[in-house]
């Protein structure tokens, strides 16, 4: 029976890291807080240990939750992504007077609320994970107390997860009542049995518009400026990079494995969604005047690309949705530690004006957003464009040439207010003064480390692509 | 080494360009050496390939092919033939050149020799990439150095002529990429690879598609017609044909003198020779079928409307600018005739082109940074003041207008004479642009070189060695091409005659 809870372990081991940095915050002086730094990131590095060492291991409670290939690869990008987190925000919660111990505590509790959703093989339980990652991630947008638009941010967020969550939670009813389980497992069963087709289908599409609204595809996609704009410029990052993966990880195991006998009827609603997805959050983002605003429509953006391999499906989609979701990952949490090392001590240096000339004040971090502005315009040979080459590929595959067309024309589109934030930096002058190397090193090292990613990713993709072929071949 | 050689040749410079990142900003001269340094390699490899290169065979040569990312069968798999390996010198010359043509830039030296190095390995790389996704990287590559360059380091509306040059060229790869995508899934097994794409570019379908709007429009258009065109709108942009040469004028008045040499040069090249290398022996048929259109036809336009747009600037450098839409015009009209003189004509036009554009670009430099201005009427008998400077000029400016003796001639004639024999209607109508050319080019002289001199610019100094330095070797080979073409044309004819024979068989 002992071997039953090894899947768990993962997520038991962020939680107890979760409530030693907790613990540990109350007895270290404020001019110590660093040391929380360290024990963040050894407890996300154990949990990434854990995931790797059991991999494969038997599922937990009846195989609701397992921790195969694919959910440890997911473990794998949330540690990442927590970690890059936790390493942008060091100076820029304690300039906002943002408490510093508390901020680091949720974000590894909505990891742990991350790690059951890519592990879940049970829709109540991937219910449970899901709450318990935005509940964090509610509390983390409105941190920075003496800003209004942080409260607004978070009010908005809650009660819009709010209202995702009843989608979700009466799609999980209604397909209990169809089929008379809520184990993934049990409901493939039944999909090949006599069923209820009409409540089937029903609750198959309120559980899609839960996972929408948590993607933010649109027209589910409305509350995203306010709440991404307001947010402290790291939860931002890790909102549009983590909170995306999650729900894209739930959507690759619930939809594209387990729903695939149900593809005829939910591919064409993806594929409307994915078209206005990505068309409007490419059209919007033209029109903004703050980056910060814009790397929000452009998230928007991108998880309509994200839902192209949804559509596309199969194993070559699937494999395109990893490792899109790797690519996303380091050049958006790149762009969004740029933006967080603008921050001055009242604002946010966010607007397209502050980066003016910064290409000759700071070289480095001018260099390395040109990067993620060029990769997240899918421009060669960096990660997105090599991400984006696959998404395309596997849309062609699967006959959705059409999906393939608009997609290349929405980045053709993006590339306009992608390279307006370098013509700005390296074309203008003014602006404000960046962080320097001294001031946060942290934040520098999470910079370097996603310019890195981003060109490693580009040129030599073979390693991510067979982690992500190994991990869809574990769902079978 | 000899494997390797041109893998070298592509990545000397990047290596370069990390070099000049590492050196301190606050040392412009050794920074301007070592892009020098970094650009002698591949120019001294360049005259060995030269000697080495066996211009009998027509096949690809000094082959190299490693598997790069085999989970898509994607390679590294670069080599040169006679297409190719003008492109490839002339890109090594002209780098090597321009380094020195850009010792006057005191702005962000740094990153400007950085950039330009960077863009040199993107240039060399489209040239010898034989995989087409290789191709494609190596082709956006040069696209975003050159934006930057255009963009910081242009004239007053650079921002704008930066912006325009990249959305254009971009949405031109876009389509590129789907044309590359559509090959790739039709190609079993699925293969990026040039050269087995050719082989099977035969069996592509050609039955009409019979949808909308091809089908109201009477088309019999299939989807080997369909890509060609993708392809060759990717092209168009590039060379440029018109209507999508509006970016052209635009960046080259905007772009530093160096840039403008490459631009020109190299970049406007890349055009016909992506025709050349996909379009033709990949879609033979639809080539065949639509080459008198989009090619003959709207070549002969671009020479005609080039050379009176060209007639109608008071901008010395957009003039050049305009003469450059005018004379890749030739190109795609040689291109076109599918006899042996036309193509082959073609090819060195696109050699001479970048030779002489070269020079006229550095021509019209050299007076920009002494007057900081390029009004051709706000001079005035330079000729008296700058006699070296105005005989190297007029060197340029003859070999632009197609001077018997001088290389432009040769292509011209070549070009004129290949298409004669097939199209001779386009032939009477090209043949006039030649009238054309000669009139604004004599008309610019005159109106710059001769006549009374203006009093402001009577103590211009004379021009200097490194602006003669960088002029002279580019006139040496206008020279000797015009007098002996067989040293450029025998390195292409068994190339072309091979690649004609692709298509000869499809012609109607």
């Amino acid at each position: 029976m002992a071997a039953d809870y090894v899947a768990l372990l993962p997520a038991a081991q962020m939680l107890v890291a979760a409530i030693v940095v907790l613990v540990l915050d109350l007895f270290t002086p404020a001019d110590e807080k660093g040391v929380l730094v360290w024990t963040s990131l050894a407890g996300l590095a154990l949990s990434a240990w854990v995931a790797l060492r059991f991999r494969g291991a038997e599922g937990a409670f009846g195989n609701t939750l397992l921790l195969d290939g694919f959910a440890v690869f997911f473990i794998l990008v949330f540690a990442v992504v927590a970690a890059l987190t936790i390493l942008m925000s060091v100076q820029y919660v304690r300039e906002s007077g943002i408490r510093e111990g508390e901020f680091y505590v949720l974000i590894l509790l909505s990891a742990v609320g991350m790690i059951i959703m890519a592990s879940a093989n049970d829709l109540i339980l991937f219910f449970i994970g899901l709450e318990t990652m935005s509940i964090a991630v509610y509390v983390l947008a409105g941190m920075w107390r003496s800003r209004a638009e942080s409260a607004e941010s978070a009010m908005k967020y809650f009660l819009i997860g709010a209202f995702a969550t009843g989608f979700f939670l009466y799609g999980i009813a209604l397909i209990y009542g169809a089929t008379g389980s809520t184990h993934l497992d049990r409901i493939a069963e039944a999909l090949g049995g006599p069923q209820a087709a009409l409540l089937l289908t029903a609750g198959v599409f309120l559980v899609l518009v839960g996972l929408a609204f948590k993607v933010a595809a649109a027209p589910f996609h409305f509350w995203v400026p306010d709440v991404y704009d307001g947010a402290p410029t790291p939860v931002t990052a890790f909102m549009a990079v983590a909170v995306k993966a999650a729900a894209f990880a739930g959507w690759a195991r619930i939809f594209l494995h387990q729903w695939e006998p149900l593809r005829d009827e939910w591919t064409p609603a993806v594929k409307a969604l994915a078209i206005l997805t990505m068309t409007l959050g490419n059209v919007l983002a033209v029109t903004q005047s703050s980056v910060k605003r814009m790397l929000a429509y452009s998230s928007i953006a991108h998880a309509g690309y994200l839902m192209i391999a949804l559509v596309a499906g199969g194993e070559v989609g699937a494999q395109a949705l990893l490792f899109y979701v790797v690519s996303y990952a380091a050049m958006t949490l790149g762009a969004f530690a740029v933006v967080a090392a603008l921050k001055a001590d009242d604002r946010e240096g966010a607007a397209y004006a502050d980066f003016a000339g910064l290409g000759y004040r700071k070289p480095f971090l001018a260099m390395a957003m040109s990067l993620f502005m060029l990769s997240l315009a899918g421009f060669p040979p960096l990660a997105g464009f090599t991400g984006k080459f696959y998404l395309f590929r596997a849309a062609v595959a699967a006959g959705h040439t059409d999906l393939a067309v608009i997609g290349v024309l929405n980045s053709l589109v993006s590339v306009f207010y992608y390279l307006r934030v370098i013509l700005m930096m390296y074309m203008q002058e003014g602006g404000v003064e960046a962080k320097s190397f001294r001031g946060a090193p942290y934040l520098y090292a999470a910079v370097g480390f996603t310019a890195v990613a981003t060109v490693y990713l580009g040129i030599l993709p073979t390693g991510a692509l067979y982690a992500s072929l190994g991990a869809i071949a574990s769902l079978r | 080494m000899t494997e390797h050689v041109l893998t070298y040749m592509t990545f000397f410079p990047l290596a370069g360009m990390i070099a000049v990142l590492l050196l301190p900003s606050s040392k412009p001269n050794l920074i301007r050496w070592t892009s020098v340094v970094f650009t002698i390699p591949p120019l001294l490899l360049g005259i060995w390939l030269y000697r080495a290169f066996d211009p009998n065979n027509p096949g690809l040569q000094f082959t190299e092919q490693v598997p790069w990312i085999p989970t898509y069968n994607i390679q590294y798999f670069i080599g040169v033939d006679g297409i190719s390996i003008s492109m490839v010198l002339l890109t090594a010359l002209l780098s090597f050149i321009c380094i020195f043509a850009s010792w006057g830039i005191e702005k962000g030296v740094k990153g400007y020799f950085a950039l330009f190095l960077l863009l040199d390995t993107g240039m060399m790389g489209v040239f010898v990439a034989l995989d087409f996704f290789l191709f494609y990287i190596f082709w956006e590559l040069m696209l975003l150095p050159m934006y930057f360059l255009i963009g910081i380091w242009g004239g007053p509306r650079r921002e704008y002529a930066a912006i325009k040059f990249f959305l254009y060229t971009l949405f031109g790869s876009v389509l590129m990429l789907l044309a590359i995508l559509a090959l790739y899934f039709t190609s079993d097994p699925h293969t990026f690879d040039m050269t087995v794409l050719i082989k099977q570019g035969a069996s592509y379908s050609t039955t009409p598609l019979g949808i909308w709007p091809f089908d109201s429009l009477h088309l019999r258009w299939g989807f080997q017609h369909i890509v060609w065109l993708a392809l060759f709108v990717g092209f168009a942009i590039k060379i440029p044909a018109f209507p999508f040469h509006t970016w052209l004028p635009d960046a080259h008045v905007e772009a530093p003198t160096a840039i403008s040499v490459i631009l020109a040069g190299i970049l406007l090249k890349m055009g016909t020779y992506g025709i050349l290398r996909i379009n033709y022996p990949m879609l033979p048929q639809a080539t065949a079928d639509l080459a008198y259109v989009f090619l003959g036809a709207l070549g002969t336009w671009n020479i005609i409307y080039g050379a009176l747009c060209a007639m109608a600037q008071k901008d010395f450098k957009k003039l050049v600018a305009y003469s450059s839409v005018s004379h890749m015009g030739y190109v795609m009209l040689g291109m076109a005739s599918f006899t042996p003189q036309g193509i082959n004509g073609a090819l060195l036009q696109m050699f001479n082109h970048g030779t002489i554009t070269g020079m006229l670009f550095l021509m019209v430099g050299v007076i920009y940074d002494r007057a900081h201005h390029r009004d051709i009427e706000g001079f005035g008998g330079l000729a008296a003041v700058m006699p070296v400077y105005t005989g190297i000029s007029a060197l340029a400016i003859f070999a632009s207008m197609g001077l018997p003796g001088l290389s432009g001639f040769i292509s011209e004639v070549l070009v004129l004479l290949g298409t004669w024999q097939k199209y001779p209607v386009l032939t009477v109508f090209a043949a006039t642009g030649v009238i054309l050319t000669a009139g604004y080019l004599l008309w610019t002289v005159q109106r710059v070189y001769l006549g009374m001199t203006n009093e402001k610019y009577k103590l211009m100094p004379e021009i200097n060695t490194r602006e003669l330095f960088t002029m002279i070797p580019l006139g040496i080979i206008v020279i000797i091409v015009g007098v002996y073409p067989t040293v450029v044309l025998d390195l292409l004819r068994a190339s072309l005659t091979q690649l004609n024979q692709v298509i000869i068989p499809h012609l109607g």
